[in-house]
C-alpha cells in the first residue's frame, strides 16, 4: 500500500503540493486528475523518491521514501514509472532497453535477463521489434516499450505520468490497451492523465488535484458524473467537449 | 625560370620525421589534455555558479591569448626556474592544457545535451547514479562531444607547426630547413602541405564513419 | 628553488606604448582578414552549393585545404611560395592574405550550414509575395542567417585576433607581437615582456568578445 501522508513540497520559493494526503491500496488503480501545474506530476516523482518532499510523508509498503536511511535504489525496484516522453534510451535496441536494468539492478545473467525481457516485450506486443532501435518505433510503441521495461522488473505499483499526452491521437487506444491489461492482472497503479472517459472506466478510485491540493477524492461515479467542486466541474467540463 | 630539382628522397624522409615529431607531440597533448578536460568538464556540468565560474574564467584564458606566446612564457619559465625541460616536454605540457580548455567545453556540452527524463528514467529503474553514468550519460554525451573533439584534436595537430619557434624540427620547419637549401618553396610547401592533409584527412574520414553509425540513435 | 634571475617589472611598463600601437595594427589586420573572410567565404559558399562541377570542385579544394593544414603553414606558402612567381609580399601581406585564407574556408562552411538551417519554405514565401530572388535574400534569408552565423563569425575573429601572432615567424615586427618580440631581442626581458603582451591580447580578446555579446543581446532580442 502506498500512504501519502500530509506532503508539502516546494521548488525554491514556489510551493506545488500543499498538504496532499491519499491512501492506494493494493491492487486498486488510482487515477488522478487536474489542470497543468497542480501538481500531479511533482507528486509521482515524489513517491519514487526523484524528488524530495520538504513535510510530510510517503510510506510504501511501510517503507518512508523520504527517510535519509532508506535506500532508495532496491525501493525503486517495487516502483515503475512511465513518463511522459523521453523514456525509451535511443542508443539501445528495444530488447537491449529491457535488459539492461535487469542486468545492472537485479544483477540476472544474460539469459535469465532476455528471458524476463522477451516475455514481458511479447505481452506488449512488439516481439517484432525486439532488436530494432528506438527511432523506428512510433510514439506509442515507445510509450508501450517503457511500460515494459518498467514490468519487466516485477514491481508491486506501476506509476503513471501522462503517459498519452505527448501522443499522436492515433497511437492513444494502443498504450490505453495495455493498461487494461495491467489492471486486469491486479497490478496496483496510480495514474496521472488527462484521459477523463479513460480514468472512469478503469480506476476504482479518483482524485482531483488544483493547485497543490486534493480538492475531492472518490469513486469515479462521484467524481466525474457528480462533481461537487467549481474547479472540477470547470475541469471536467472542458475535458469532456 | 630553371627547374632545377635538388631534392632527394633523403630529404622527403626528412620531412616525414618532421611529420613523425608533430603527430608524437599531438598524440601526447590529446591523450594528456582529454584526461585533464574530461575531469574538468564532469566537474563542470556538476559544480555549482561559482566553482563552474572559477574554473571556466580561468580555462579561458588559455583561448584567449595566443598559443605561440604560451609556449614562450613556459619555456622561458623553464629555463629560469632551470628545470632542465626540453622543448618537447614544454611543448607537450602547454599544448595539453591548450587541449584540455577546448575539450571541458566539449565534455560538458555532452553531457548537459542529455535530456534529463532519460536519467530519471534510469534512476526510476534502480540503476545507481554510476551506473546511470556508464550506461545511460556517457554513450548518449560521446555522441554530441565526439565531432567537436575531433575538430580540437585536428587543431592541436596543425598548432604543432608552432612549436619550430622554441627549436622543435616538426614538419614545417624540416621544409624550412629544406627550402632555404635547395631554393624550391613551392615544391616542398607543396609536399609537406600534402602530408598534412593526408594525417587530417584519414582522422576525420575515421570519425565520419563512427557518426554514420550513430545516425541510428536519433530519436 | 634556484632563481638566477630576478623580475623586472619597470621596463617592461616603459614598453606599454609601444605595445599598444602594435595592438591597433593585430586589430586591423584581424578585422580586415574578417571582413575579407566575410566576402570570400560567401563566394565560396555558394559555389559549393551550385552544379556547376568545375566552380564547386575549385571551392572544395580551396575550403578543404584551408581547414586541412595549419595557419602557420599557408602564411609560409604566401611568404615563401609566391616569390617564386615574382610576386613579393613582405611580412604584412603574407600574413593577411595567410590568415584572410584561414578564415575564408571556416566561414563558407559556417556560412553552407546556416543557410542549410533556413527552411525552404522562406525563400517560397517571399517569392509568393511578389519579391524576386534578391529581395527575398537580402529581407528574408540575410537577416535570419545573420543572426544563426553571428556567434561563428565572432569566434572567428577571435581566432584572427591570436592568428596575428604568427606574423613574428616571418618577420612582422610592427603587430604586438612583433614589437614584443623585437624589444625582447634587446633586453632579454623575455618572461615580463610577453607577459605584458599575453594580457594585453586577453583584454584586446574580451573587450571584442563581449562588445559582440552586447551586440547581439541588442540586434537579436526577438
Amino acid at each position: 500500500m502506498i500512504r501519502i501522508i500530509d506532503v508539502h513540497k516546494s521548488f525554491g520559493q514556489l510551493e506545488v503540493l500543499k498538504g496532499i494526503n491519499m491512501d492506494v491500496e493494493q491492487n486498486k488503480v488510482h487515477s488522478i486528475l487536474g489542470a497543468s501545474g497542480s501538481g500531479k506530476s511533482t507528486l509521482l516523482q515524489c513517491i519514487n523518491g526523484l524528488e524530495k518532499i520538504q513535510k510530510g510523508k510517503i510510506l510504501v509498503d511501510e517503507i518512508e521514501v523520504n527517510d535519509k536511511k532508506t535506500n532508495l535504489n532496491s525501493l525503486r525496484k517495487k516502483i515503475g514509472i512511465v513518463f511522459q516522453q523521453f523514456n525509451v534510451f535511443p542508443h539501445l535496441t528495444t530488447l537491449e532497453n529491457v535488459t539492461l536494468a535487469l542486468k545492472t539492478v537485479l544483477k540476472k545473467n544474460k539469459k535469465e535477463a532476455k528471458e524476463i525481457a522477451v516475455q514481458q516485450i511479447q505481452k506488449i506486443g512488439l516481439s517484432d521489434k525486439m532488436n530494432v532501435y528506438p527511432s523506428k518505433l512510433s510514439g506509442g510503441q515507445q510509450q508501450r516499450l517503457a511500460i515494459a521495461r518498467a514490468l519487466a522488473m516485477s514491481p508491486s505499483y506501476m506509476l503513471f505520468d501522462e503517459i498519452t499526452s505527448a501522443l499522436d491521437p492515433m497511437l492513444v487506444g494502443e498504450v490505453l490497451d495495455a493498461l487494461r491489461l495491467l489492471k486486469n492482472e491486479g497490478m496496483t497503479m496510480m495514474i496521472v492523465t488527462h484521459e477523463v472517459r479513460f480514468a472512469k472506466e478503469v480506476s476504482d478510485r479518483v482524485s482531483f488535484l488544483n493547485e497543490g491540493q486534493v480538492i475531492e477524492s472518490g469513486s469515479p461515479n462521484e467524481i466525474i458524473d457528480s462533481p461537487k467542486e467549481t474547479e472540477t466541474i470547470k475541469f471536467l467540463e472542458r475535458s469532456l467537449k | 625560370m630553371n627547374f632545377v630539382f635538388d631534392f632527394s628522397v633523403n630529404d622527403f624522409f626528412y620531412m616525414v620525421k618532421g611529420l613523425g615529431i608533430s603527430v608524437t607531440l599531438t598524440l601526447w597533448s590529446v591523450i594528456l589534455g582529454t584526461i585533464l578536460g574530461i575531469i574538468f568538464g564532469f566537474i563542470r556540468s556538476i559544480a555549482g555558479i561559482f566553482l563552474n565560474f572559477f574554473i571556466g574564467s580561468i580555462l579561458d584564458i588559455f583561448r584567449s591569448i595566443p598559443l605561440l606566446i604560451q609556449l614562450i612564457l613556459i619555456n622561458a619559465l623553464s629555463s629560469i626556474f632551470k628545470f632542465g625541460f626540453s622543448p618537447f616536454e614544454v611543448s607537450c605540457f602547454v599544448l595539453a592544457i591548450y587541449t584540455s580548455a577546448y575539450v571541458t567545453e566539449t565534455v560538458r556540452s555532452g553531457i548537459l545535451s542529455v535530456p534529463i527524463p532519460f536519467l530519471k528514467s534510469s534512476r526510476s529503474l534502480g540503476l545507481t547514479y554510476l551506473q546511470t553514468l556508464k550506461e545511460i550519460t556517457f554513450p548518449l554525451a560521446l555522441r554530441v562531444s565526439l565531432p567537436a573533439w575531433v575538430g580540437v584534436t585536428l587543431g592541436v595537430f596543425k598548432d604543432t607547426s608552432l612549436v619550430l619557434w622554441i627549436g622543435i624540427i616538426e614538419l614545417l620547419k624540416s621544409s624550412q630547413i629544406i627550402i632555404t637549401r635547395t631554393q624550391e618553396p613551392i615544391l616542398i610547401l607543396t609536399i609537406a602541405g600534402i602530408l598534412y592533409f593526408t594525417v587530417s584527412f584519414c582522422f576525420t574520414r575515421v570519425t565520419n564513419i563512427l557518426e554514420k553509425r550513430w545516425e541510428k540513435y536519433e530519436l | 628553488m634556484n632563481i638566477d634571475y630576478t623580475f623586472h617589472w619597470y621596463p617592461a611598463f616603459k614598453i606599454l606604448p609601444k605595445m599598444l600601437y602594435g595592438s591597433i595594427t593585430t586589430i586591423e589586420i584581424a578585422f580586415l582578414s574578417i571582413i575579407f573572410g566575410i566576402i570570400l567565404g560567401a563566394i565560396l559558399a555558394l559555389a559549393k552549393n551550385s552544379n556547376n562541377k568545375i566552380i564547386f570542385s575549385i571551392a572544395n579544394i580551396w575550403i578543404e585545404i584551408s581547414r586541412n593544414t595549419p595557419a602557420l603553414y599557408q602564411i609560409y606558402m604566401v611568404y615563401f611560395g609566391l616569390g617564386t612567381f615574382g610576386i613579393y609580399v613582405g611580412s604584412f601581406g603574407a600574413l593577411l592574405i595567410g590568415i584572410t585564407f584561414n578564415n575564408s574556408g571556416y566561414l563558407a562552411e559556417t556560412f553552407r550550414g546556416g543557410l542549410r538551417a533556413i527552411p525552404a519554405t522562406q525563400m517560397k514565401t517571399g517569392r509568393s509575395l511578389g519579391m524576386n530572388f534578391f529581395q527575398s535574400f537580402i529581407y528574408i534569408i540575410l537577416p535570419q542567417l545573420f543572426r544563426i552565423v553571428f556567434h561563428s563569425v565572432t569566434n572567428q575573429t577571435v581566432l584572427a585576433i591570436l592568428m596575428t601572432s604568427l606574423g613574428v615567424i616571418v618577420g612582422m615586427n610592427t603587430d604586438l607581437m612583433g614589437v614584443t618580440n623585437e624589444l625582447n631581442a634587446l633586453s632579454f626581458r623575455t618572461f615580463e615582456y610577453f607577459l605584458l603582451a599575453a594580457v594585453l591580447y586577453y583584454l584586446i580578446t574580451k573587450i571584442f568578445l563581449n562588445s559582440a555579446y552586447l551586440l547581439s543581446y541588442k540586434l537579436f532580442r526577438y
